[in-house]
């Protein structure tokens, strides 16, 4: 262990560390926490002694919720020949043939046997066990095993884990949208390091954390002479870079930008720094070059926040500070005790702190203002229970020529809606409506064949390219996009 | 202009893509000087791109336009000379996410083929990461390495020119991922995990036929990789339309009253303007099967 120490530190499971717990195709995100008690598919369970083992490490979960690291799997139980049958017509399934009762079973699991052993109790005390063919021993195993072993596997998150795991358990809070969908997006949106991508997204901040990890965080500029110093200190192959920016701006809606999902991707700190902020209210303010960031009129610029923010936690705490302030205010008050003078202290500590917020605020207002009045961002990823054509024709401004933008929509119409009103637009090419089908396959010797169809409820997008916009009217054009039946004639538009 | 960042300006050396119209675009190596055909006219290349912004339109000679778009590995995908089959974009992204790619990811590529997936792959891992391709045919090896030098990418990319089933990928130990697409996969799978990180990565392997994907599958296991899946991921592509829809004539109605509002002077002239989707006439209906696994630490 010594020797490794170091190598895998980064592999190694740590207390406040984001991961998965996951059992089969059931997926978890939580965090590494000391004496808190979990629960995972019904059951409570400790997380402390993970803290030290390797991810991917599967646990047995033993009494009292704690986890033991499994021991490495020996050859699996009697593969030799084992006795079979050749077909079913002689099985009759009367409910008859499981000797072991549900209390039997119960017993079993009290006096601590493991997973395995009670499958091997199930087996034994079939009557119908040995007459079944292999390959339905087999699956009797398979199913026995999900159904009996109390295991969970610790993953370090990755955006096709958190993908997977969102889709399973609370696809509502994605809009539906499906991993292989995500897939699809992150690469039409061209996301990759050193890039500008614009997210406006409601999916709990899985699409936000997607795009940041391809994003890869900060990367510093350097020149071919720090190269080589900083080389030694890292100990990466390291490659200059031209330009030094890489940042995802989150627009989002209402009071503040929801990060949940990003979150549980457990991103280093230089991940954060690249990132910002900019509620859309303001979206139209700074396309007409009215918006106001110092602290002249932030008056006006914090009201319209926080009121978004009251309106949507603190209603009974508003009404409480109102009372507050009358107080002090009493006429008959002539001389101030200690106790006043105490809540006169922590007011002004209150303003303070409140003051210091608010300016933090506007600098990051300034901060996000400042990625995007340029208008040059290089990429536009949309995913939200927002009606998409409104949200693209306002977003769809700031970014550069020849960049491309994907919308995600839950339903075919609104897209549809999206695709008109961005051809009657113009500054748009190669738009396309597109949604993937995505099937899953049992490969077994003799027993491939595909699994249970996955719906088509995994969403739509739609992608594109931005372009120069110049003054020719595209319904003008000399071709549209939608095929005609005859030969389209060469108009002669510009000289 | 590189295939991993981007940059505003048309330049000398620069490859841009020409869009013509919806799945028409044409790579273009700019030259000062040069000339290229369209069905548009002709693009004088000093005039009309040198010094031009990406996503200028450009009006060709005979008076028709185009539009120049800077190259990313999607349109590179659906402009590229084919020496081979390659993997489209729907294929590229799902195998991109499997694998968990990201900046600073090692991968492992057989065969490179016309290097569709590559420039993806490239994209991806950069500016930190690193591609070893092995590809077996030397022209195309040749070719495709003389591509990642012009589209500024070959600092990231290292071309080996060898038999992947017999030689491996020319490393050990380093890469996160490994990817093949060969015609005996089963047989480099024991190569791909030499080359996979000790600590465990992630392995794909593509083939069209159900009985490749079967014995990949099998060595897959024999060698030990675990969470095996095989999906297969297919596009469909809606086509905008407005369509009409005439209304049936029932004849005159005796039983509705004659108001001033009737509805079109004569009823069998009425039709709904119905704006919908429809699907082209054929679709791709199969690529290959994706087989994902993983390898756990050793």
């Amino acid at each position: 262990m010594a020797d490794n120490g170091d190598e895998d530190s980064e592999y190694r499971i740590k207390v406040g560390d984001c991961v998965v717990l996951k059992r089969g195709d059931i997926f978890k995100a939580m965090q590494i926490q000391l004496g808190k008690k979990v629960i995972f598919e019904k059951q409570w369970i400790f997380l402390d002694k993970t803290v030290g083992q390797l991810y991917s490490t599967t646990f047995d979960i033993v009494s009292g919720g704690n986890l033991l690291p499994q021991k490495p799997k020996n050859a699996d139980d009697a593969s030799d020949a084992k006795e079979a049958g050749t077909d079913n017509r002689n099985i009759v399934d009367d409910g008859k043939s499981q000797k072991l009762t549900r209390d039997d079973i119960e017993t079993l699991k009290e006096q601590g046997l493991k997973g395995q052993e009670i499958i091997q109790q199930l087996i034994d005390n079939s009557s119908t066990f040995r007459d079944k063919t292999e390959y339905a021993q087999d699956k009797y195993i398979k199913k026995k095993k999900k159904k009996y072993e109390n295991t969970v596997t610790i993953l370090k998150p990755s955006c096709r884990i958190l993908a997977m795991m969102y889709h399973g358990r609370e696809p509502g809070k994605i809009c539906h949208l499906r991993y292989d969908t995500l897939a699809q997006m992150l690469t039409l949106g061209n996301v990759h390091a050193g890039s500008k991508v614009l997210v406006f997204e409601t999916c709990a901040g899985l699409v936000l954390g997607s795009v940041m990890e391809r994003m890869g965080g900060k990367f510093v500029l350097l020149t071919l002479q720090s190269l080589a110093v900083a080389h030694c200190i890292i100990k990466q192959p390291l490659f200059p870079l031209h330009s030094g920016h890489g940042s995802v701006v989150q627009m989002y809606p209402g009071g503040g930008p929801v990060r949940a999902g990003m979150e549980s991707f457990g991103f280093p700190a230089h991940f954060h720094d690249t990132l910002h902020e900019f509620p859309i209210c303001h979206v139209n303010a700074l396309l007409a070059g009215t918006l106001d960031t110092t602290g002249k009129h932030s008056s006006a610029v914090e009201k319209q926040s926080d009121k978004d923010k009251e309106k949507e936690q603190n209603q009974p705490e508003a009404e409480q500070a109102g009372e507050q302030q009358d107080g002090p205010e009493d006429p008959n008050m002539e001389t101030v005790t200690a106790e006043e003078a105490r809540v006169e202290k922590e007011k002004k500590e209150k303003e303070k702190r409140k003051e210091a917020k608010a300016q933090e605020k506007r600098m990051k207002l300034a901060a996000a203002v400042a990625q995007l009045e340029g208008r040059n961002a290089d990429g536009l990823i949309i995913a939200s229970r927002f009606h998409p054509s409104s949200v693209v024709m306002g977003l769809l401004k700031f970014l550069a020529p020849s960049r491309p933008f994907v919308i995600y929509s839950q339903y075919k119409e609104a897209l549809i809606e999206c695709f008109t009103k961005l051809k009657e637009h113009g500054g748009t090419v190669n738009v396309r409506l597109t949604d993937t089908w995505l099937r899953h396959y049992q490969v077994l010797p003799n027993r491939t064949h595909p699994l249970l169809l996955m719906s088509g409820g995994g969403g739509y997008l739609l992608s594109g390219t931005t372009v120069a916009t110049d003054t020719a009217k595209p319904s003008g054009s000399q071709r549209v996009e939608e095929p005609a039946a005859k030969r389209q004639k060469l108009t002669d538009t510009e000289g | 202009m590189s295939f991993v960042e981007y940059s505003d300006v048309i330049q000398d050396g620069d490859v841009a893509i020409v869009y013509l119209g919806i799945d028409s675009t044409m790579p273009i190596k700019v030259q000062k000087g040069a000339q290229t055909q369209t069905r548009y006219g002709v693009i004088r290349h000093s005039t009309d791109l040198i010094g031009q912004r990406y996503g200028s339109k450009v009006t060709c000679s005979k008076g028709g336009w185009v539009h120049v778009l800077h190259p990313t590995p999607e349109l590179w995908t659906v402009s590229l000379p084919h020496r081979t089959q390659i993997l489209y974009t729907t294929d590229i992204a799902t195998i991109t996410m499997m694998l968990e790619l990201k900046p600073g990811s090692v991968v492992c590529e057989s065969g490179t083929g016309s290097g569709s997936l590559s420039h993806a792959i490239l994209r991806t891992i950069a500016p930190t990461g690193h591609l070893h391709t092995v590809e077996f045919h030397q022209q195309r090896a040749e070719k495709v390495a003389e591509e990642f030098k012009e589209h500024r990418v070959d600092h990231l990319v290292t071309v080996r020119n060898q038999d992947v089933c017999k030689d491996g990928f020319g490393v050990t130990g380093v890469a996160d991922a490994v990817f093949l697409d060969i015609p005996s996969p089963w047989e480099a799978v024991r190569h791909a995990k030499t080359a996979l990180k000790r600590q465990g990565g992630r392995v794909c392997s593509f083939s069209p036929c159900i009985e490749q994907v079967q014995k990949t599958c099998q060595a897959l296991m024999d060698q030990g990789f675990e969470e095996l899946s095989s999906v297969e991921v297919l596009l469909r592509v809606h086509d905008v339309r407005v369509v009409s829809m005439p209304l049936p004539d029932f004849g005159p109605d005796p039983s509705a009253p004659p108001g001033p509002d009737s509805r079109g002077e004569a009823p069998n002239h009425a039709s709904i303007a119905l704006k919908t989707t429809t699907p082209p006439r054929e679709i791709p209906g199969h690529t290959g099967y994706l087989t994902f696994a993983t390898k756990p630490r050793t």
